[in-house]
């Protein structure tokens, strides 16, 4: 085994452990610290594969700005720590045993494929070179994911300008 | 060398499992959206290491990509949970059944 073989596997369980805790706290804040824990997990996996610059965008993009986003609108609402949902054995037993057959089958198909153990290769792509390449092949799709991202702003700034002219029949509304 | 291909996706094959089921099973919007933002998450890592295993740039031109997506959909999903929040004053999905008669 490599280092950057045993690097790997470190990661993963770390990033497996940190998810795993995070989708079942009870607290919403520790969940969010746990998840941002896992998404530094995952910068560190793109740094190893070779994408430094995409590296940097999973902590600034994910781990900064969506978190916080999330941190915000916790700490601005007032969340009760809700549990995970008792479930019934009738209605998830389809559910679990076709999971399970999908998780099976994938176990099967990766495990016996022979193009899936061909080992990785380490690489490093530049953050020059890939924006180069981005802006040369993929400038259209730029513009239009920037347009996406204008029509969301204008969408959420609608959404909180359409509460706050609801807000004098809002009991009205209640059911 | 690093690890066989199928390892990282075994990795993100259980992380999309775990997002799956902080979705679907927690009694609370704002986890169903971390849910989704786990599964963006391990598709990305799956397109990582393709571009590594196959030396084509395109993988992680899509990350980038992916990363904008799910910047829109968590802004505009908070959105939409502040604004539900303050009609009903509840974060349960199971107390939106207005529509339910």
């Amino acid at each position: 085994m490599t280092l950057y073989a045993a690097i790997f596997y470190v990661l993963a369980g770390v990033i497996l452990v940190s998810t795993g805790l995070a989708i079942t706290r009870r607290n919403l804040v520790h969940a969010v610290v746990y998840l941002i824990i896992s998404f530094f997990g995952s910068a560190l996996l793109y740094y190893l594969f070779g994408a430094p610059l995409l590296a940097a965008l999973e902590i600034i993009i994910y781990a900064g700005a969506i978190m916080v986003l999330f941190l915000f609108i916790i700490m601005m609402l007032r969340v009760d720590p809700s549990a995970l949902r008792s479930p019934s054995l009738k209605e998830w037993l389809p559910a679990g045993a076709l999971g399970l057959i999908y998780l099976a089958v994938a176990l099967l198909v990766v495990s016996t494929d022979p193009a899936s153990q061909t080992p990785l290769m380490t690489g490093l792509v530049r953050p020059r070179v890939f924006g180069q390449f981005l802006f040369q092949k993929y400038w259209l799709s730029v513009e239009i994911i920037s347009f996406l991202l204008l029509i969301v702003l204008i969408g959420a700034l609608y959404l909180g300008k359409a509460y706050a002219r609801g807000a004098g029949d809002r009991t009205e509304d209640k059911p | 060398m690093i690890v066989p291909y199928s390892h990282v996706l075994l990795l993100a094959g259980i992380l999309f499992a775990m997002g799956v089921v902080c979705a679907v099973a927690r009694r609370n919007l704002i986890m169903m959206l971390i849910g989704v933002e786990i599964m963006l998450n391990s598709a990305g890592l799956v397109f990582v290491a393709a571009a590594l295993r196959w030396q084509q740039l395109e993988g992680q031109v899509f990350v980038l990509f992916i990363f904008a997506i799910a910047a829109a959909e968590v802004s505009l999903g908070l959105a939409l949970i502040v604004y539900a929040y303050r009609r009903t004053g509840s974060l349960d999905p199971e107390t939106y059944n207005i529509l339910k008669w």
